[in-house]
């Protein structure tokens, strides 16, 4: 690692502070903040906060059709229902009936004319029961001109129906690549959505104050985003707005966007009545009424040589958005940007459509459109495998990027930390991949009805927002006279172990314990015009801000005491909750206590905008990520052939977080993303009905992995070597995203599993989510060799 | 209503909470657990996720008397009715400090902590509560890993992978896991003892009632006198009806203090194992096992342990439900049910009892009073499969079950079939078991009677599984049930264990994952 532009700083801590012990609290594998709170069910989300007198319950009322015309709402059976105090609806917006978080206009807070969903909301009533308000929604009398729905991604390509212009990026020739290739295939994947399931739905509480301002707790990952679509719907300025955020129950993406419209929702009520008003949409309510991850359809056009080495390839990615656009650019775009996962394209043609559908927005779900379309490159590496005979994980690594001239992206950025063939290698040698697959073709020519398969897959996932701006970060740090710290960021704590980590690095620049840091809600009051807390970037850039903040406040105190106490600098240091002040000892209380008579400010402000960054869109070229994050897991499946049942029996996983802001967090981020993932591509399955309607809307019937679904054998490590050659806050990692897309070794071993069905050179086509049905069925078309066409392409 | 003025009615529920009796009347008669802890009782540790008894964050303990002896069992507060805690001890998340030791964590809560098992911690609290009554569950043998995983099956977790739960789990089960609770288990027993309900409950509010009989006697007299109430064991499925349809039921009458609907007997003389109707599928295991083994995969499969610890053989019969588990193979053993009224019982198949979809052959005023299960015979080879997309806590595609026996030379003698998830209600496959009757049991015969599945059953398409995929599930379930009952060579079921060479080849603690566990 190179040193020498390194000063003191966050990036590289012991240069110049030879007193710091060899674990500081940056790096520590500290518990997380809440954790005592969590065990003891101490920790208060939304609807375990103390109710105001008065408090108003709010529910709404859905349609009950995908795509129609509104031609009559008749509300008063809801109005007449007792305990209703209000009910509301679109003529009722004061300001704007829109949460699109693009501004688009596309996402009404209420129908106002055209159903677009089924379960799209058309009213909210308000009363004094949550009971009451339930009862009193399923009132409506509603009556509907219904229109022909498009409810998959097939249907809308076909009607061309989207919600935004497609999108393209392009090097080299692909078509003379093509051509001229030794070998070529074609082939296309369906990838499913997935639920969130965040385990706490989505829900609000907004409390009147006085000018007609408004204070509301929202479940949110994007507190500010909540607070400008209130005031907006309010039809006052932001700052007549304050949103809270102190911890939600889960979020994975699904209250980045879609958390608004409850928050909206809740202080339109409140606005309404001079009551505060509290929403909690049920489970199935909730699963019916917000987007999901965008499922995909993939196809391929590739071109490789005997080496199974990629000459050239077209990728075509067809994304269901949904009814809005909310946001599926951004989410599109990521899906290209990773459609060569760690793998170097030569010639290279992506062109993403953004589909239209009668069905919930999609929206943002850990990994934000990059599992899609790591989906996509890792189906056609073992594509090229079987069609070649090779192993797969030989064709993966002939294809992964190298030097000069194999390290420029499809969207011409350079690769210039790629560490996939070290870590790679490091994991097929530690989890034993070689004998292990032999092992399993020897029981496979031996075991006609259990099938065992083994794959090997790696990830390189680009960390930064793509849209540039996104990229800045706020904090506050406010120090009290007695020594303690209280600690604000634009960052929202949702599980992932950011609190803690912030702590921990401000408690480094102060040397003190972690528990001397108050770790407090989220408020745009304190912070504003914060990004969300995604794209993996909350440590990142709140830990930047956070540490940009104390620093000020380290070297205000420093240079107090240089005058103060009549040292140089050098002589002044921070350790174990103590300053060294030349030949003084004070307790960092004391210091403080001394800098505030002495008239020294105690409180800063930090910010953090992500360096390096550019890009241009219309020209797919660019620099739009600091850097990437890699990872690679190996994943053992068995199964049976005379159901399509199947066991997730071993996954070893390696995995690059920089260098650990705290161990325990980051591997909780890696065990949990991979189950996630595995998920998705498994037992996840999301099933509408011909009308439109989600039928698998509650965990009776969406099934999300149980304990038993993760092996024995789950050896998660975190890769000793890595360092981020950027300069990151303390040289980490983001990890929030990333692992999820381990999970793609899972689908690709039940791949290979299915492929020992039957001798063949082509591969099954075996489409996630990969239920014991999607399995038989692919054995079935497997061994009678009837396989799907190639999806028709757009152009 | 006569049974309101009777003298020997009670009106209060009456159970132990936070140390003291709780004594409540006045209540909505179908109330939930968790709506009295939320609402009530300002008790917020325990969650809702899902109101269907699917994710668990509601999961509380509940400690009844069995005799002398008293079990912890984790239920979903979300559909527990409020007035089934009659004479019961509730205890939540927020009991488990340790009073006489400064509030101090519970081992289950503490190695929870020291583990990093909580991430967004809203799931915490339900899994912190079934971690603790897997500590007061003595009986189990299974292997380590496998209890774990049966505890934790009823609790979703979405951000932790459950890794970290699991390593919790491991070391709170081989430490002393001693508690308050033990400490207190003679005083416990003696408060139990002294609320335990003795007569009818009867708990209404706006002409809508509850009623807890304690007797068969009582509970037919009730039923004569309400033949339109709705009877209620484990309120697994009708729990459901007042959370998610918000349906108002007028009466309901809970069987689960029902003495008579609470035994199970052994008549070795008549040749039948008898399950009473409200005995809960947690309490039927042991015994059922015993005799018929292979009913063992299939009850830990059945829902989670928290509707296990609620759920009756005898709701999933009278609910006559499609795609219950236990009717296919309780039909392919040829178990029978007695249904009983104030004028005596009555006989009938199992198989007799499911009419249509929806319809039972149930009176007005008659219960199902008990199960009688026939004693295998050592001739009869019995299995019983379920397909479903998750292989814990889900519902199935298709359950299927056979009961078969062979003469000496290798003939079908004799076998029943029946499948769930097929039909409108569960079925016997009378085509396929024709196909088979007086055939050699070999592959030709199992092909026969596969092409014959077509005949009985015209399954439908819905988001658990295709027409398609069931009917030829249901087909390769037969050829399973024909290759393990023939002796083949192969594997026949997964062994969700990674081939050998897998383990024993890793370099242990070679990164640093070993120090999050400081």
């Amino acid at each position: 690692m190179k040193t020498g532009s390194m000063k003191t700083g966050p990036m590289n801590k012991h240069a110049g502070q030879p007193s710091a012990a060899a674990e500081t609290s940056v790096t520590r594998p500290l518990p997380h903040d809440s954790a005592e709170k969590h065990v003891a069910g101490d920790a208060r989300y939304i609807d375990d906060l103390l109710e105001p007198a008065g408090l108003l319950h709010v529910y709404v009322g859905v349609s009950d059709c995908a795509h129609g015309r509104l031609r009559r709402l008749n509300l008063d059976a809801v109005e007449a229902f007792p305990g209703v105090v209000a009910v509301i609806s679109a003529a009722d917006v004061p300001g704007v009936n829109d949460i699109s978080p693009v501004h688009r206009n596309d996402d009404p807070i209420f129908v106002e004319e055209l159903i677009e969903f089924h379960g799209q909301v058309l009213f909210a009533v308000a009363a004094d029961t949550y009971d009451a308000a339930r009862r009193a929604a399923r009132l409506a009398e509603v009556e509907v001109d219904p229109l022909p729905a498009i409810v998959d991604v097939e249907d809308a390509m076909q009607q061309k129906s989207f919600v935004l212009e497609p999108h393209r990026m392009q090097r080299g020739d692909y078509a003379g690549a093509l051509a001229e290739a030794a070998n070529r295939l074609q082939g296309n994947i369906r990838i499913g959505g997935q639920d969130h399931f965040y385990l706490e739905g989505q829900a609000a509480m907004a409390i009147p104050q006085e000018d007609g301002d408004m204070l509301v707790y929202s479940s949110t990952q994007h507190p500010s985003e909540v607070q400008h679509l209130i005031a907006q719907a309010m039809d006052r300025p932001d700052n007549a707005v304050t949103v809270e955020v102190r911890r939600m129950g889960g979020a994975f993406g699904g209250k980045e966007t879609q958390a608004s419209q409850w928050a909206v929702i809740a202080a339109l009520i409140a606005h309404h009545t001079r009551k505060p008003a509290k929403i909690r949409l049920d489970r199935d309510d909730d699963m019916r009424s917000t987007g999901k991850r965008h499922d995909f359809l993939i196809s391929y056009d590739v071109g490789f040589d005997q080496h199974g080495r990629i000459q050239g390839i077209d990728l075509e990615l067809a994304a269901r958005c949904g009814m809005s656009a909310d946001l599926s650019g951004a989410i599109s775009d990521r899906a290209m940007f990773h459609s060569d996962n760690a793998y170097y394209l030569p010639n290279v043609r992506i062109t993403s459509h953004r589909c239209k559908t009668h069905t919930v927005s999609n929206t943002a779900f850990r990994g934000f459109g990059g599992p899609q379309g790591m989906m996509g490159i890792e189906r056609v590496m073992d594509h090229i495998a079987q069609y070649l005979k090779l192993d797969p994980l030989t064709v993966r690594e002939a294809n992964l990027y190298g030097g000069p001239p194999r390290n420029i992206t499809p969207y011409h950025m350079t690769v210039e930390d790629n560490i996939a063939p070290e870590l790679i290698g490091e994991l097929a040698e530690t989890a034993n991949y070689e004998r292990r697959r032999q092992a399993i073709d020897a029981f496979n020519r031996k075991n006609p009805v259990i099938k065992r398969g083994i794959a090997l897959t790696p990830v390189k996932f680009g960390i930064s927002f793509t849209t540039t701006f996104l990229n800045q970060a706020g904090a506050l740090v406010h120090v009290y006279k007695d020594g303690s710290i209280h600690l604000n960021h634009g960052g929202t704590e949702m599980g992932q172990g950011l609190f803690i980590k912030v702590a921990q690095v401000v408690a480094d620049v102060f040397q003190v314990d972690t528990g001397q840091v108050k770790i407090t809600a989220t408020n745009t009051g304190k912070v504003p015009n914060t990004s969300a807390t995604a794209a993996s970037s909350g440590s990142d850039m709140n830990g930047m801000a956070a540490y940009a903040a104390a620093d000020k406040i380290r070297r205000r105190l420093i240079g107090f005491a240089c005058e103060e106490y009549r040292v140089g600098a050098d002589e002044i240091h921070f350790a174990d909750g103590r300053v060294r002040i030349g030949q003084r000892d004070l307790s960092f209380a004391e210091l403080v206590m001394a800098a505030y008579l002495g008239r020294v400010s105690l409180s800063a402000t930090g910010y953090y905008r992500t360096p390096k960054i550019h890009y241009d869109r219309e020209r797919s070229q660019g620099r739009p990520f600091l850097y990437f994050a890699y990872g690679a897991a190996v994943s053992e499946v068995e199964l049976d052939t005379l159901t399509g049942e199947y066991c997730l029996t071993a996954v070893d996983i390696l995995h690059d977080v920089g260098r650990s802001l705290n161990p325990a967090v980051d591997l909780g981020q890696i065990e949990g993303g991979f189950v996630q993932g595995a998920g998705w591509l498994t037992t996840e399955e999301l099933w509408w009905d011909d009308q439109g309607r989600l039928r698998t809307h509650a965990p009776s019937t969406y099934k999300i992995p149980v304990a038993s679904d993760v092996p024995a054998h789950f050896k998660v490590h975190i890769w000793d070597r890595g360092r981020n050659p950027e300069p990151t806050i303390h040289r980490s990692k983001a990890v929030g995203e990333p692992p999820l897309m381990l999970a793609i070794s899972v689908h690709s071993a039940l791949t290979q599993a299915v492929a020992a069905t039957a001798d063949r050179r082509e591969l099954p086509t075996l489409d996630a989510p990969a239920t014991p049905e999607q399995i038989l069925m692919a054995i079935q078309a497997y061994r009678a060799q009837t396989y799907r066409a190639p999806a028709c392409r757009a152009d | 209503m006569a049974s309101v003025d009777r003298p020997d009615t009670d009106h209060a529920i009456r159970f132990l909470h936070g140390g003291s009796v709780c004594e409540i009347s006045d209540c909505d008669p179908t109330a939930t657990v968790l709506d009295y802890l939320r609402l009530d009782a300002g008790l917020t540790g325990t969650k809702e996720g899902c109101a269907e008894g699917d994710c668990g964050a509601c999961t509380v303990v509940v400690g009844e008397l069995h005799g002398e002896r008293l079990a912890y069992r984790a239920l979903n507060a979300c559909i527990l009715l409020l007035p089934s805690l009659h004479g019961k001890q509730l205890i939540t998340v927020e009991d488990l400090r340790d009073r006489d030791r400064d509030r101090q964590l519970h081992p289950a809560q503490q190695l929870m902590v020291d583990y990093h098992g909580a991430q967004c911690g809203f799931c915490t609290p339900g899994i912190v509560m079934s971690l603790f009554a897997l500590t007061k569950q003595t009986q189990d043998t299974a292997p380590l890993d496998q209890r774990i995983n049966d505890a934790l099956a009823g609790n979703l977790c979405r951000c932790t992978g459950y890794a970290p739960i699991r390593r919790a789990a491991e070391v709170l089960l081989q430490q002393d896991r001693s508690d308050q609770f033990d400490a207190q288990t003679a005083s416990t027993v003696d408060r139990l003892q002294q609320i335990q309900p003795r007569r009818t409950l009867h708990v209404s509010r706006d002409d809508r009632h509850y009623f807890v009989p304690t007797d068969l006697q009582a509970l037919c007299t009730l039923l004569n006198e309400y033949p339109e109430a709705c009877m209620v064991a484990g309120a697994t499925d009708i729990g459901l009806w007042i959370t998610k349809d918000q349906q108002i039921l007028p009466t309901v009458i809970y069987l689960g203090n029902v003495a008579e609907l609470k035994q199970i007997k052994l008549d070795r003389t008549a040749g039948y194992l008898e399950i009473g109707a409200a005995v809960t599928y947690s309490d039927a295991m042991e015994p059922l096992c015993r005799w018929y083994p292979d009913f063992k995969p299939l009850l830990r499969r059945l829902g989670a342990a928290q509707v296990r610890n609620a759920g009756t053989i005898g709701g999933n019969i009278a609910n006559g439900s499609p795609i219950g588990d236990m009717p296919p193979g309780l039909i392919a053993i040829g178990a029978e049910l007695v249904l009983s009224n104030t004028g005596g019982s009555r006989r009938i198949a199992l198989e007799d009892f499911f009419i249509d979809y929806g319809k039972q052959d149930l009176r007005p005023g008659e219960c199902v009073e008990k199960i009688l299960i026939p004693l295998p015979s050592d001739e009869r080879q019995f299995r019983t499969y379920k397909l479903s997309k998750r292989l814990d806590q889900d519902i199935s595609a298709v359950c299927a079950a056979y009961g078969m026996e062979l003469s000496r030379d290798g003939r079908v003698d004799a076998i029943r079939i029946a499948y769930g998830g097929m039909a409108a209600t569960p079925k016997r496959a009378h085509a396929c078991e024709q196909a088979l009757i007086g055939r050699t049991w070999d592959q030709a015969a199992v092909d026969a009677a596969q092409q014959a599945l077509a005949e009985d059953y015209q399954p439908i398409s819905d988001w658990r599984a295709s027409a398609d995929y069931r009917l030829l599930g249901a087909q390769n379930l037969l050829q399973r049930f024909y290759l393990e009952t023939s002796g083949g060579e192969h594997e026949v079921r997964l062994s969700h264990r990674p081939l050998p060479v897998a383990e024993g080849q890793i370099n242990e603690n070679r990164v640093n994952e070993d120090r999050t566990n400081e």
